[in-house]
């Protein structure tokens, strides 16, 4: 079968972002861009299926800007075998990232549709279960573990308190947790043979979808500052300020 | 202007996050329902009836609805969903599995795990771990929203006297089936609702030294225990107990951090604790940053020190 895989250009989770000054935004000129981690996991796992057998072409797909070109880079070099960019500079909130996939799961008929739970700079945790509401497919969010054994596919989800077992019918979207793998890394030779696979670029109006975001963001604060407090010097001082100071105790 | 929050619950009690999702139900201003969707909960309905504020009920019984599939759940609330302007979730596992495709289907955008309602269709959410805090408004007719439960206080669990309907159950999807489940039993307080949180981290070194140190801790504080990713991910702790960006956003009045660095992701979990206490060797550990008392010492002494003095 063949595999979707969405991968979303993001500040690198090792950079602490600022708020700009006139509150409009986070100033991210200049960061670090890197693939969103839970993506990684979601190509590392499309890439494994793949070793196994289970999986015979993994398709990667970013949307926004130009640049997302490096990311989809990165996922042929993990392995996946062509890449599809959905070019806008437009922003794009997850309701519309949720459509252009829909247009392309119709295209691409995968039987499996893999990607991060959520992305760490919106941390919005939707484009899953909102591409799976509108293609009328089943899901499994936050996997830990994915089995799959003819057309089905037996899924194990962190939820609240534990582990959840699900089995979905194929096609089915699937969005990853943090221990469902852990990536390999990139190396040089799979860098070059990268560059020569297949990357289709499409826009959103060429899959017929209005991008237009639903949300206007009026602004960005920084949150409120935490001080940081006092080193006690020993544990009995540690308790006493619980005690009399803080009156936690 | 109705608001129509959907119950988290196990089909015998009332999750706790549902309480704080009825305050942010209320403050977007309107009368506030409750859905209990799930299979033999009526006494969930009961409860849900009885939560302050509340003026109505909605019960849909039904196997579909007994596992809380997605698929069902969502169709569910579609059902109703004409009759609300807002339909809120608590940001918990449950929610945050259905509440998009409630959205989706609805054409509208989700606001997702707000910690603030500045009006009935502005809204305050961490971005960025946290390190950005967005005030987004919505022009959509409809606002799904997920509801951070540390942003909001609990609504009194007594007190109202909804009514309860009964609706009928929507249909299985066939598209997916539940296959079982390993829900640690636990008689600690949970996790994202207790007041005092001891949380372990890489430092512990083993799976061992975790137990052997932060479940007395725990014990004699009452308290929930949490861990860092790197704990989890070395094994030490279970999944479920990890408090960060993407774990479980916790906000006690006491948080114990030991032997954890500090890093944004984790952070992002806890740093709206009343108060943080670190216990770390390395003095320059980020931690100490947020920490209203820090403790530069070797865990391996200093903890059992306080689990005697305590």
């Amino acid at each position: 079968m063949k595999a979707l895989i969405a991968v979303k250009r993001v500040v690198d989770f090792n950079v602490k972002v600022r708020v700009k000054s006139d509150q409009t935004g986070v100033d991210i000129a200049n960061v670090k861009m890197s693939m969103n981690p839970f993506d990684e996991i979601a190509v590392e796992e499309a890439v494994r299926l793949k070793e196994a057998g289970v999986v015979d072409e993994i398709v990667a797909v970013s949307c926004g800007v130009a640049k997302c070109q490096e990311t989809l880079r990165t996922a042929l070099a993990l392995g996946a075998d062509r890449g599809i960019l959905v070019e806008t500079d437009e922003e794009l909130q997850p309701l519309a990232v949720a459509k252009l996939l829909k247009a392309l799961v119709e295209k691409e008929q995968p039987g499996l549709v893999i990607m991060g739970k959520q992305a760490i700079d919106d941390d919005a945790n939707q484009v899953g279960q909102m591409l799976a509401a509108l293609a009328d497919l089943p899901q499994a969010t936050f996997a830990s573990k994915v089995e799959v054994a003819g057309d089905k596919v037996k899924v194990t989800r962190e939820v609240d308190g534990g582990l959840e077992t699900l089995e979905l019918a194929t096609p089915a979207v699937i969005t990853t947790d943090l221990r469902l793998n852990e990536p390999r890394y990139v190396t040089l030779p799979n860098i070059m043979k990268a560059k020569k696979k297949q990357m289709d670029t499409f826009t959103p109006a060429d899959l017929g979808v209005d991008v237009a975001p639903r949300l206007k963001t009026l602004k960005v604060a920084e949150p409120p500052k935490r001080g940081a407090g006092v080193k006690v010097p020993d544990v009995a001082t540690l308790l006493d300020k619980l005690r009399n100071e803080a009156k936690v105790l | 202007m109705t608001a129509l929050v959907i119950a988290e619950h196990d089909n015998a009690t009332l999750g706790a996050a549902t309480l704080n999702a009825v305050t942010a139900a209320t403050a977007c201003g309107g009368e506030v329902h409750v859905l209990v969707a799930g299979h033999n909960a009526a006494d969930v309905a009961q409860a849900a009836a009885q939560i302050d504020g509340v003026t109505k009920v909605l019960h849909a019984d039904g196997e579909s609805l007994a596992h809380a599939l997605a698929e069902n759940v969502a169709t569910q609330v579609l059902a109703v969903a004409a009759d609300y302007s807002h339909i809120l979730f608590p940001a918990t596992a449950n929610g945050k599995n259905i509440a998009p495709r409630v959205a989706a289907r609805l054409d509208v955008a989700q606001i997702s795990d707000i910690t603030k309602v500045e009006g009935a269709d502005t809204f305050e959410r961490p971005i960025y771990a946290g390190n950005a805090m967005a005030t987004v408004q919505s022009g959509d007719a409809v606002k799904v929203i997920t509801v951070r439960g540390t942003g909001f206080d609990a609504a009194a669990d007594s007190g109202g006297s909804a009514s309860v309907e009964t609706i009928d159950a929507v249909a299985d999807s066939g598209k997916s089936r539940f296959v079982g489940q390993e829900i640690a039993q636990s008689d600690r307080p949970d996790l994202t609702a207790a007041k005092v949180v001891v949380s372990g981290g890489r430092a512990l070194g083993s799976a061992e030294k975790f137990q052997e140190l932060i479940t007395p801790l725990a014990d004699k504080l009452g308290a929930a225990i949490g861990a860092s990713r790197a704990a989890v991910d070395a094994g030490y702790a279970p999944n479920d107990l990890q408090v960060g960006q993407t774990g479980k956003i916790v906000a006690p009045d006491l948080y114990i951090a030991a032997g954890i660095s500090g890093a944004i992701q984790h952070l992002a979990g806890m740093k709206d604790s009343k108060v943080i206490v670190a216990i770390n060797t390395d003095e320059e550990a980020p931690i100490f940053g947020v920490a209203n008392y820090g403790l530069v010492a070797d865990l391996f002494e200093a903890i059992p020190e306080l689990i005697d003095a305590l």
